[in-house]
This record gives structure tokens, sequence and C-alpha cells, in this order.
């Protein structure tokens, strides 16, 4: 069991509030009609999947049902932190989009 | 040579108390380079190796493991073993599996304690049975043997499971597979082992790969914490870590790592000789031959690699297997754990060649790999040794991620992932 802390209700909760909402920031294609088959499928299936840190989303199901970004390390579940979308974009750019 | 088990062995041994036996299997140390290395000594691995070996004249192999034999997934399921899947693909998989189950304590001379006890799998809604007669139906179609239950059938045969009408799920009925069963997991992993290692397969414990030496697309050998392994054919089979693995050779793959969690009781007298599994409360059992019951639910819902879960899912867990089985409210659980499974998109494994030459990888099993371990290593072995994918893994390939051809049996897979 692990808390949560959401961005939005400024309030930490319980993992169970939460949903989980996968690896955060997959570019969506910008251009669907130019990609390959391989290309399509990379961004449908392949996934990072990492031992160690990982920039993932959730959503406050039981709250305010928003989604925002949380850092944390899946070997241990530290949590890094939580951020809004766009707050949390800043901060994954920043380390370079590593997980 | 280790000299083959038999009833007189076991026999003259006993007088002596069970003292001169020899190990199973060889302790050895890694040579410079072999044919064929396997990165997991899981029962999927040693399957490999010992298919390998057996069907396919391969001796130079290794099988490394970073723990111990036998230590991860292996030594860490609920033992159910069924081939009762929807679509052909994987029906015929699973089924190629379940056959050589059936053989293999002759075929290891080792006692794997396969008991084909039956599998039921219960309905609880009018969709529930209709979706287990158009999957029992497909299985006959397949020549796998199942039957429909309905709930008075169902009572009969397990008479401490809860059929009131009243309950929250009532039961309906249920799909029976009678070939289904259980088996001991860790006989299964010794006894690959043990005769793996009569073909000369070199089993290295202790050994984690830590970087992959790939030359022009071409796998080469190994980096592991026991110094460089040349082998220029590598197959992987790590269950819930091949994500790490096919990082270092720079592929990406279509899984996600979850813990599934697991319990087993105390021990006590016989009060159920089949296996339950339910999707709807989602959680299933079986009484293993020491007493204990075995038990098991879903995934946890995000991905990690923490081998211990969540605790919220402890208690969805119980409220299933009291909700089937009001008697076991009262039942101490001894002991649980959590093994990393690595699930795909459509719950089906991946057994494939990679854009590696000479890399392959067997994973994906997601919440269900016990049940193949023979099939999985001898498919596996097949398309090592040959460089080409075995009739039944062909739609198992990495491609169909791309191409669109999944095969999906999230109905089937017993578990929610």
């Amino acid at each position: 069991m692990f808390v949560l802390f959401c961005p939005h209700c400024g309030e930490k909760r319980e993992e169970e509030e939460f949903g989980y909402g996968g690896e955060a920031f997959i570019p969506r294609p910008s251009k669907p009609e130019t990609l390959d088959d391989d290309a399509w499928g990379d961004y449908l299936f392949m996934r990072k999947n990492p031992k160690g840190w990982h920039w993932e989303m959730w959503s406050h199901n039981t709250g305010c049902r928003k989604f925002f970004v949380v850092k944390r390390n899946t070997a241990t579940n530290a949590i890094a932190g939580s951020w809004t979308l766009s707050d949390g974009r800043k901060a994954y750019d920043a380390e370079g989009g590593a997980t | 040579m280790r000299k083959d088990y038999s009833s007189w062995s076991l026999f003259t041994k006993g007088l002596r108390h069970n003292e001169g036996w020899d190990p199973a299997w060889r302790s050895a140390e890694p040579k410079p380079s072999y044919d064929v290395v396997i990165v997991g000594a899981g029962g999927h691995g040693l399957a490999t190796a010992y298919y390998l070996a057996k069907d396919h004249g391969v001796r130079n192999i290794a099988v490394i493991e970073k723990g111990y034999l036998g230590g991860g997934n292996t030594a860490r399921n609920t033992t159910i073993v069924r081939s009762n899947y929807l679509w052909d693909e994987a029906a015929l998989l699973y089924e190629h599996a379940l056959k050589l189950w059936e053989g293999l304590t002759e075929d290891l001379n080792f006692n794997v304690m396969f008991s084909q006890r039956g599998v039921f799998n219960l309905g609880h809604t009018l969709q529930d049975m209709r979706d287990i007669e158009r999957r029992v139906n497909a299985n006959n179609l397949n020549g796998i043997d199942a039957l429909v239950l309905d709930a008075a059938e169902v009572k009969s045969r397990i008479p401490i499971l809860n059929t009131a009408k009243t309950a929250r799920f009532p039961v309906l009925g249920a799909s029976f597979q009678p070939r289904g069963g259980i088996a001991r997991h860790d006989a299964v992993a010794w006894g690959f082992a043990r005769a793996a290692s009569k073909y000369g397969v070199d089993i290295i414990e202790n050994c984690e790969v830590t970087g992959m030496d790939i030359a022009n697309g071409r796998i080469v050998g190994l980096e592991t914490t026991r110094g460089t392994i040349k082998s220029e054919r590598v197959g992987c089979v790590a269950s819930g870590h091949s994500s790490v693995l096919a990082k270092m050779a720079g592929i990406r793959m279509p899984i996600e790592s979850h813990p599934l969690q697991a319990f087993v009781s105390e021990s006590m007298k016989p009060v159920l000789d089949t296996v339950v599994m339910s999707n709807a409360v989602h959680g299933y059992a079986s009484q293993s031959d020491k007493g204990e019951l075995v038990i098991g639910a879903g995934i946890d819902h995000y991905t990690s690699y923490t081998q211990r879960g969540s605790p919220h899912i402890i208690e969805h867990t119980a409220a299933a297997i009291i909700e089937l089985f009001p008697m076991f409210s009262r039942v101490r659980m001894n002991r649980q754990w959590g093994g990393i499974v690595d699930t795909t998109p459509d719950a089906c494994p991946i057994i494939s060649k990679t854009k590696v030459k000479g890399l392959y990888f067997n994973c994906g099993w997601g919440t269900g790999g016990f049940k193949a371990t023979p099939g999985s290593g001898n498919v596996f072995a097949y398309t090592i040794a040959k460089d080409e994918a075995h009739p039944l893994n062909r739609a198992f390939d990495l491609a169909r991620f791309s191409t669109g051809h999944l095969i999906d049996e999230h109905g089937a897979a017993g578990v929610a992932h």
C-alpha cells in the first residue's frame, strides 16, 4: 500500500482511491496515415516497462476523477512526486524523457 | 551418469535411511562458450534445454540463472494445468503441453506428481454460461475434452461449494475439463534439471546477465556477473524480467510486469479434490497433496517488480474464496507471495525470433505459464535449433503486434490482466 498525492485535490490519499493509467507521455503520432505497421504497432503496444523509475499516469477515481502524472520506482514503490499533466511534462522533459 | 530412480532404488535407499542419494543435477562452472545459452533456470528454461538436448541433439548448452534454480515464478505459482482455451492457436499450444504433461513423469524419470483431478470454471451469469458453452464447443472441435455442467451437477461434484440461489454471485454452472489438474511445481524444475543435466547441460546459478554483446545485428555473447560467455544463440526465458533483458538488446517489448499474489493455507483434511476457478468473483483454489489450500486471484493493476504486491489484493482474494467456499472463512493462511508476471495486450505468450539474429524470446505468459511448461520448452527448443517457428508457435511471433493478428485470450486466461 502506498499513498499518492493528487495535485488537483492537493491531498495525499491511499492507492485504492486511484486508477492506474499506464506509461505517461507516449506521443500520439501526428500523421498516423504516414506510419508503417511497425511504427503503429510500437505506438499501440510497446512499453518501456522499466525496473526502476517510471513516469506513469494515475486518475483520482474516487476524488476529482482527473488524471495526473507520478514518477514511481517500480522496484521499490518509492515515489518521487506527482504533477499535473502539464507540469509533469516539463519535469519529464527536463530529465530528457528518461525513465 | 546419474542412475535412474526406480522402486528398487527407493526401497534400498529407504532401508539406509535415505542416505547416499546422488545430487539430482551437476552444479557447473561457466565455460567460455556454448552453442546455446538459455537465460533463466525456471521450468520453461530448463524444459527448453532438455528438449534441445533430447530432440535436437544440441549438447553444448548452458542454462544461466541470476538466483537459484526454480526459485522464481516456478516456485511461486498455483500449479494448475489445463488446456481449455478458446482460440485454435492457444488451445493447440496448451493441449500440446497437456499431452507432454501426461507422460512427463516417465519421460523425466522424476515424479512430477501430475494429478488429473479436473478443472472447473464457474459461470455466475447467463452471459458467463454462454461464454462457457462457446468455449466448451470450441474445445471439443479442437479435440480437447470439456463439458458444460449445470449447478446441480457442479454441486454433486464439489459438495462444499456454495451454490445457493441467494448468493451474491450464484453458481449457474461450469465448464469442466477432466484431464486438467495440478502438478508439483518444484518437482517440474528439479525433474527437467536432472534430465537436462544427464545430457550434459550446464546449469549455472547465481549468474546474472548484465549485458549483451551484439555485433552486426547478431548476438555473439553475454556479459554476466560470472564473466563473459560467448554464444551465437541465446534464448531468453526470464518471465517478469523479459523487458529488462530486451532493453539490453535494444528491443522494445509489448509487455508490462505486474505482481501476481497467491496464498497457501495451513494443512487440513481433504475437502477439495479438484480445481475450482471463477472469473466473476475472481479467485481460484485447489488443495495440495499435503492438505494446504492453494489460492490465487488477480494481478496488481499497476506495473511493479516488487515481488510482494498490494495488501488490498489480499482482501479481494479472500472475499472471492469465501464467496465460493463459506466454510473456508476460518482457515488460516500460512504464507503469501507475489511473483512478477509479464502480461501482453492479448493475454497470450510471445515465442519468437527477434530483430537481433540468434536472440530468441519466450515470454509474456502472464498469469498462466506453469501449465505450458513442457510444451513451451518443446516448441522453443525447436525455434532455437532450427531458427524458425514450430508450427504451434508461429502465431505467437512478435510480428503479431504490427500485423494485428492478436489472439485475444482474456476470457480463457482465468485471471484478468
